[in-house]
């Protein structure tokens, strides 16, 4: 193993260079992957039950969601040093950066609201009332639309960016995790864990254009509960991380429909590309590792051993 | 009516932040309090708002959501005082509401089932486990959100056959509720090939908290060899003495020590810690499992009519009992209706009193239709016929 981590060194692109910053839920850290060695190569602290993390546009900030410490954390990527708290309302689970590079939705799944703080001024810009449970964020690419899902209430909430009010909530199967925009912005899915779908929605309307089923052979379809997922730079193709059937979906995006199943470690629940996309890392909570998938093969290559109950995760490119 | 029935109105409705024709959801919860025998320890009392503080938080996530699509949900809840005339207060509550969820023994249960005016009404057990309800004696219009005891035991049985402690010995109480959970405990080992090889009624009576180590080690004593002592003590009396008071080193599951329920402060994992701290928020305890059988209960309801658009008790029985029914209860499954006897399907949490040890269906029962049917009366076990089956 030594030897072929030697080896992805020395044949490694500038191109490729990076890191996956991985949120470990129960020991309060961060563990830093370098995506050519596949090693963890650093452990930061944070604040108590990190989940949510995403980087600034420019990769000289990470926001880390701290839940039990009710706050959002603002770090130096270089250094691991918290620079400030972000006030984030209650036990913040989730965020989305806006395109705007400067407000954060955040969803504070202990207050049934979605709170849109500025990181500039650091001042919360306004709360939203939601459903129980919020927890999915996700932002159009144009900007004018926040989605915040909640998982008992099971709807998803669409948001008027400019007036930071609820337009429209639409019903979704049992608690709903995750939700991206996609095709450029005219597609909303909506992951829903308990009732084990994905379902697809027509931006312009709200109109459900879909729904993504599973089924892996050998698996009660009780334990396949769709959680996080990601889609290739081309929006051709979907990664759906399933949870407790230890499995990722890869799912074509035009027909919804799935195309192969890749095993990977206990109850995975998240994912980020490496900077040129080659290979996809997901977080397994229970397993407490990060599994390796060869994008092109759709293969798992290898487990890296991370923190306890690895949850969300986020690519920061480095130089080369 | 002689006896009180205390009627408090719980909540109202939130306004609708976008306002469509509403649909009212009246809920009431008719409670049949019940004198609880003597027990020789008080450190763990019986909460007086047990089941309704389960009921309350519902209606607060029900409202929530309802906001949004224009349903007011409203709980009431009678309680009748021990003795009172519960029949009287079920017709009444029938007057106004067509939905109830009934706490009461199993056969006064069974009685309100049958009143005329509930012919058409969508009653909830939420407090007895018996297991005729959900056989010879169930009812087409009485569905089941508490778990059968025969789930629970069948819970426990499974994590002692997957860690291989299969010679097992018992102590009952003399409650008639002691013997109904040693029947229970014996059914369960029957069905996962476990042998109870001895059994003896615990007889003392004599307060024991201060002799419990020379009595229990010489009660035990006469034991064969064993793998786990079992306690059929429901009542609470005596079960918390036996452990680490044993002649052989042994430990104790039934009632004490590895016990399964429906619902405890032990559950973490699958967002249940979201919902403990909701309930432990607004009531300042932990949730028990009556709790969790009347949060049940309201959830399916509110589930049922925020898909169905309706508040119809026979249009939201059809849809509960249907494919499309899967309710959320923090466990990691969807929980859905037994279509032969109105059971809610759930997962049972096998627990000691500071963690889970398992989360049954415990991994290798299988079930060719459903895991979780590997806990309590299977179809081909139930005598219900009310269900069409």
């Amino acid at each position: 193993m030594l030897k072929l981590a030697l080896l992805l060194t020395t044949v490694a692109l500038p191109l490729s260079a990076g890191e996956i910053w991985v949120t470990n839920e129960k020991d309060d850290t961060i563990s830093v992957i370098d995506v050519d060695t596949l090693e963890v190569t650093r452990t930061i602290p944070t604040g108590e039950r990190p989940r949510g993390i995403t980087f600034s546009q420019d990769f000289s900030r990470v926001y880390i969601c701290a839940s039990d410490s009710d706050t959002v954390q603002v770090m130096d990527p270089t250094t691991g040093e918290v620079l400030y708290d972000l006030p984030s309302g209650e036990d913040p689970e989730q965020f989305v950066l806006h395109p705007d590079d400067r407000h954060l939705y955040i969803a504070n799944e202990d207050d049934a609201v979605t709170t849109v703080v500025d990181t500039q001024t650091r001042t919360v810009v306004a709360q939203i009332n939601v459903g129980i449970e919020p927890e999915g964020m996700a932002v159009s690419p144009d900007g004018k639309v926040a989605i915040t899902t909640s998982e008992t209430t099971n709807m998803a909430h669409w948001i008027d960016t400019a007036t930071q009010k609820l337009f429209a909530n639409t019903l979704v199967d049992s608690r709903p995790r995750h939700a991206e925009f996609a095709a450029g912005g005219q597609e909303l899915w909506v992951s829903s864990e308990i009732g084990g779908t994905v379902t697809v929605f027509n931006t312009a309307d709200q109109t459900e254009k879909g729904k993504i089923r599973f089924e892996i052979n050998g698996v009660n379809a009780d334990l396949i509960q769709p959680v996080g997922f990601e889609f290739t730079p081309d929006e051709a193709t979907a990664f759906v991380a399933l949870g407790p059937s230890n499995h990722v979906a890869v799912v074509n995006a035009k027909t919804l429909q799935v195309e192969s199943y890749i095993l990977v470690g206990r109850r995975v629940w998240h994912m980020a590309f490496s900077p040129d996309h080659t290979k996809l890392f997901t977080t397994n909570g229970v397993s407490g590792d990060v599994t390796v998938i060869d994008v092109a093969s759709r293969q798992a290559i290898k487990s890296i051993k991370v923190g306890r109950f690895p949850w969300g995760a986020a690519m920061r490119p480095t130089k080369g | 009516m002689n006896h009180a029935i205390r009627t408090m109105a719980c909540a109202a409705m939130l306004l609708p932040s976008m306002a469509v024709a509403q649909t009212d959801v009246p809920i009431i919860y008719l409670r049949a309090e019940v004198e609880q025998p003597p027990v020789l320890s008080n450190l763990d009392p019986v909460p007086q708002d047990l089941g309704l503080a389960g009921a309350a938080v519902a209606l607060k996530d029900n409202l929530t959501t309802g906001s949004f699509l224009g349903h007011a949900y409203a709980l009431e809840v009678m309680s009748v005082a021990p003795g009172g005339d519960v029949l009287a207060a079920a017709r009444e509550a029938l007057t106004r509401s067509q939905i109830l969820l009934l706490d009461a023994p199993a056969a006064q249960m069974l009685s309100v089932a049958d009143l005329p005016a509930a012919e058409h009404a969508l009653l909830f057990n939420v407090s007895s486990g018996d297991a005729n309800l959900r056989s010879g004696d169930c009812r087409k219009n009485l569905l089941h959100t508490v778990v059968e005891d025969a789930a629970r035991t069948d819970a426990l049985m499974q994590v002692l056959v997957a860690k291989q402690w299969q010679d097992l010995v018992m102590i009952i109480g003399p409650h008639p509720a002691d013997a109904a959970f040693a029947d229970a405990l014996r059914s369960s080992a029957t069905k996962f090939g476990m042998t109870i090889a001895a059994e003896k009624a615990w007889t003392f009576d004599t307060d024991l908290r201060e002799s419990t180590m020379q009595e229990i080690p010489r009660f035990t004593q006469d034991f064969p060899d064993h793998d786990v002592l079992l306690l059929a003590d429901p009542t609470d009396d005596f079960g918390r003495y036996v452990e680490h008071n044993t002649w052989l080193p042994r430990p104790v599951a039934g009632s004490d020590g590895l016990h399964a329920e429906g619902w405890a402060s032990v559950i973490e994992a699958w967002g249940a810690v979201q919902l403990q701290n909701r309930f432990e928020d607004d009531h300042a305890r932990p949730m028990k499992s009556r709790d969790y059988a009347a949060w049940l209960a309201i959830r399916a309801v509110g589930e049922a009519v925020t898909r169905t658009n309706s508040a119809d008790p026979a249009t939201l029985r059809a849809f509960m009992l249907g494919d499309a029914f899967q309710l959320d209860g923090f466990k990691g499954r969807a929980l859905t209706f037994r279509t032969w006897n109105g059971q809610l399907r759930q997962p049972i949490a096998v627990v000691n009193a500071r963690a889970l040890v398992a989360l049954a269906p415990v991994d290798g029962f299988l079930h060719q239709r459903n895991e979780t049917d590997s806990l309590g009366l299977d179809q081909p076990e139930s005598g219900c016929t009310a269900f069409g089956g």
